[in-house]
């Protein structure tokens, strides 16, 4: 079977297994068995199929699996988001649309070579940096939860690091495919653009006070520069400033601070001081309310979940128990309807999605395809650890989306080019093999 | 680059994995104690979709459920029929206030969760099956009809009435002063805040007959009396003599009425007239911790048992600095006073009823209970309580002379308001002072039967803040609730 003919399978196996989720959603929340699920199935269905096609019309040799992942990945979060909130479900539909949209487009655009965005690794670089800097911007930065992640323009939300971390990719794939003997070397005057570099890190991290995203574009850095020089050293060193930076930036930032006390100590067994009203409370009640009910909501889907559209999200009189559950904490909503079983599963779809795109970058023939695919399959990993294991208190709270899941336009349409950029490597990787 | 790529790889796919191990921990091995959690509302809506099981008097019911349908839920709300009545035992489960009484502690039970395994594996088919589940219903001992006349007799006094069945330790009556209405706990709450009696606070969620410490003035007398027969060093018929007054560590101690001495006269009589200088010397003669011995046997030093919430009943017995004390030396307590119910000796009606009921009992206390049987949904009884003996007090012999010179406070002593027609009664008094008029905690404990049988009540009564003695104030009370319960078809 071709490559295209099994990802046509695969997709309609995901299309099935999302077709029952969505239904049962949907069935528990009009109490009703009807069909009002059926437009939905097949919309999203039909969006991916288009993806399908347009796939196998400019690259019939990609890796088959890629597209399925992400489609059904989509479709659970879709499924979530729709469950929780239905209007935020529509949103999220039209959305998916505009991400198979640009899917397509970046397909057809980049078909014949991709290797062009080499040319324009700079501006990409710039453009990345600018984007991350967006938000705080007076006037154009919106802070939402203490942190600058948004961008509003008229009507229109946008979170700019969602983009800026695939230009970064890109443009630290053509720099250090260009540079990686010189920096092997280890000569300091070479180090410069990276100090520069960290500099920026750190320069965005105090602008947004946002851990999560400098974490993540820095954690990219790293890995991509151990693939082209092969000098642990190198990132050991790396860590080390990230770490320095970081603890001095601890004892400025207020955020940071709070943030890193939530995860130490999300209970206490007396009041200490809230930093929300300023008043005396257990810290369960104030500072780490949030991530203690997300908990809790996790504890309760035991291994088998309590089913979709069965887990408790609202008090008794119908207050919300957990603040931005279809962005941040998405994955405390799977993990209790879900189970230990379902969420687990969840996990490995995402496993799945790391390991063809680390093969994609394997077979790939040259460096800057290799570090291209490397760094966005590592950015995959890196964002989806840092973000549930933030609300799995692995590592302190912050607030990035859970790639393909998470409620958010700009999330779903960024992965999706992520999608198509893996897809244009593995298809050259395959060709120029045979 | 490859080799790099694959440790790369070998990181990012650790991560995920990372993922999947920490999601076990919380799902699996932190699942219990975070559901444990008193702010975990998940637990809480989930508790409310239970249909928690009834609890009932034997003939009526004093918390039902009322179903009601949010957000795509159905919500179990509690409703008690009988408003106040049995507040004090039966308590209230409620979202904003979480709960109290019997509500509380048998929250297992109402809720089903305490089953057996092949009943938890149904109720799992019947969760997977969308049912609610249903918790099992409580039956209680308790007398609904003495307890309306008891709440009715207590009136706008803080106090409390405690009535058991001796021979059994079954709980008649449970009344505390002022009550409240535990629908109203959840809905208007500022009704129940604006409660006002005869005290302050006027604190109606406290339950005065398990929480309410009190001086037990000459009703202590009781137990002064076991522990001097006990001794064997006194008997009925040992001779005092009374100059209206006692002396310890040279200060004087006066008679409730120092105006008219006794003069010569006996233990019993001395208990029959309450005559603080006979005791004062008992307890001097006996020292303070063989009275205290006398105590626990009774149960003091203990919270008394009975199903409803350990942190509602208050252990009885000596008190310094607002902890439960016993002595390490006879020096250390002033035995004297102590005797007859003063010193930092403080109790609760419950236990001053168990005194009542073991003196009445031929000298063995009964453990008290107030849940009847447990009855499953479908009707099949699940437990049923059996009576147990909690201690013998006092022996045989010594018990019925104790019983006889309580008998005889009743008949001619400063009990009289307690008589019955047609029943034997025995009791005793209490006026514990503060030397405030106005302020008296006063007390009546008793047991009732008919001529010839074991006492079939115990009880107690307790009032605070009262201008009158314990045989004008309290002892018409005790004799209202014991012939409501002796005599049913009197009270319709």
């Amino acid at each position: 079977m071709s490559a295209r003919n099994r990802e046509l399978v695969t997709l309609l196996l995901a299309g099935l297994v999302a077709s029952a989720a969505f239904a049962s959603a949907w069935i528990q929340s009009t109490s009703a068995i009807d069909y009002g699920w059926v437009p939905w199935a097949a919309l999203l269905g039909g969006v991916f199929v288009i993806a399908h096609i347009v796939t196998r019309a400019t690259v019939p040799h990609a890796d088959p699996t890629l597209l399925p992942l992400a489609a059904l990945l989509t479709a659970v979060g879709l499924t979530f988001v729709y469950r929780l909130d239905p209007t935020d479900g529509r949103k999220q539909l039209v959305w998916v649309a505009i991400g198979v949209a640009v899917y397509s487009l970046v397909l057809l655009w980049l078909r014949y070579d991709y290797r062009i965005l080499e040319r324009y690794k700079y501006l990409f670089g710039v453009s990345a940096i600018v984007l991350l800097m967006l938000p705080s911007v007076p006037g154009l930065g919106q802070r939402i939860n203490g942190v600058r992640l948004w961008v509003e323009i008229g009507p229109l939300q946008f979170q700019p690091g969602e983009v800026a971390k695939i230009f970064l990719v890109v443009f630290l794939a053509g720099y250090l495919r260009d540079k990686r003997e010189a920096l092997a070397q280890g000569r300091l005057k070479d180090f410069g653009p990276l100090l520069a570099i960290w500099g920026a890190a750190m320069l965005v991290l105090v602008q947004t006070s946002d851990l999560g995203s400098a974490l993540l574009n820095f954690g990219i850095f790293l890995a991509m520069l151990y693939v082209a020089t092969n000098r642990l050293s190198i990132v050991a060193a790396g860590l080390v400033l990230f770490a320095g930076g970081a603890a001095v930036l601890y004892n400025a930032l207020d955020r940071i601070q709070q943030r890193v006390t939530v995860w130490l100590e999300p209970w206490t067994d007396d009041k200490v001081y809230c930093t929300l009203n300023g008043a005396l409370e257990y810290r369960q009640n104030c500072d780490s309310y949030q991530l203690v009910k997300s908990l809790y909501s996790i504890a309760n889907g035991g291994y088998g979940g309590t089913g979709i559209g069965k887990g408790t999200f609202q008090t008794v009189d119908g207050t919300p128990l957990i603040p931005y559950l279809q962005t941040d904490f998405v994955y405390s909503a799977l993990a209790q309807e879900l189970g230990l079983i379902g969420v687990a599963a969840v996990l490995l779809l995402y496993l799945a999605v790391v390991a063809r795109g680390m093969r994609v970058a394997l077979i790939a023939q040259d460096g800057f395809s290799k570090l291209l695919a490397a760094g966005l399959s590592f950015g995959l990993a890196l964002q989806t650890f840092i973000i549930v294991g933030g609300v799995l208190r692995l590592v302190p709270l912050t607030g990035i989306t859970l790639p393909f899941v998470s409620y958010g336009g700009t999330s779903i349409v960024a992965n999706f080019a992520m999608v198509a950029l893996l897809l244009l490597v593995s298809n050259r990787a395959v060709v120029t093999a045979r | 680059m490859n080799p790099q790529l694959r440790r790369v790889a070998r990181t990012a796919m650790g991560l995920i994995i990372v993922l999947i191990v920490a999601t076990t921990y919380w799902q699996t091995w932190a699942r219990p104690g975070l559901a444990a959690r008193q702010d975990n509302e998940i637990q809480r809506v989930a508790e409310f979709q239970v249909r928690r099981g009834l609890i009932l008097a034997p003939a009526r019911v004093l918390a039902r459920n009322r179903a009601q349908k949010r957000g795509g839920k159905t919500f179990y709300f509690r409703r008690y029929p009988q408003g106040p009545l049995a507040a004090s035992v039966v308590g209230y489960s409620t979202i904003s206030r979480s709960r109290a009484g019997l509500e509380k502690s048998l929250n297992g039970i109402l809720t089903g969760t305490d089953r057996a395994l092949s009943d938890l594996v149904d109720q799992q088919l019947d969760h997977l099956t969308g049912k609610p589940i249903v918790g099992d219903t409580v039956v209680t001992t308790l007398d609904l009809q003495a307890q309306r006349v008891a709440l009715d007799a207590l009136g706008r006094n803080c106090g409390a009435v405690v009535a058991l069945d001796p021979r059994s330790g079954k709980l008649l009556v449970m009344a505390s002063s002022p009550t409240y209405n535990p629908n109203l706990v959840e809905e208007n709450f500022g009704q129940i805040d604006r409660i006002r009696a005869n005290c302050q606070p006027a604190a109606p969620l406290v339950n005065r007959a398990t929480q309410g410490l009190y001086a037990p003035g000459s009703t202590f007398k009781v137990v002064t009396a076991a522990a001097a027969l006990e001794s064997n060093r006194f008997d009925p018929d040992s001779n005092f003599y009374d100059p209206g007054y006692c002396t310890v560590y040279g200060k004087r101690v006066n008679n409730f009425d120092t105006s008219s001495p006794f003069g010569n006269l006996t233990l019993a009589q001395g208990l029959q007239h309450s005559v603080n200088s006979v005791f004062c010397n008992i307890g001097k003669a006996l020292g303070a911790r063989k009275i205290l011995e006398q105590a626990r046997k009774f149960g003091f030093y203990e919270r008394p048992p009975l199903e409803t919430p350990d942190v509602e009943r208050y252990p009885s017995g000596l008190y310094r600095n607002h902890d439960l004390w016993f002595p390490k030396r006879d020096q250390d307590v002033d035995a004297g006073r102590m005797a007859f119910g003063q010193e930092r000796m403080l109790v609760t009606p419950m236990q001053m009823a168990m005194v009542a009921g073991g003196i009445g009992n031929a000298g063995i206390v009964m453990r008290p209970y107030v849940v009847e049987k447990v009855v499953s949904p479908q009707g099949k009884t699940v437990s049923r309580t059996r009576r147990e003996r909690l201690s013998r007090a006092v022996g045989p012999v010594h018990a019925r002379e104790i019983e006889d010179m309580m008998v005889s406070v009743v008949q001619a002593g400063t009990g009289t308001a307690a008589q019955i027609p047609g029943f034997r009664v025995g009791g005793k008094t209490g006026t514990a002072e503060t030397g405030v008029p106005g302020r008296n905690t006063t007390w009546f404990i008793a047991f009732a039967g008919r001529e010839g049988r074991r006492p079939e009540v115990a009880i107690a009564v307790a009032l605070e803040n009262q201008y009158s003695t314990g045989g004008a104030t309290a002892a018409p009370i005790a004799r209202q609730v014991m012939e409501a319960l002796l005599r049913p078809a009197a009270n319709p």
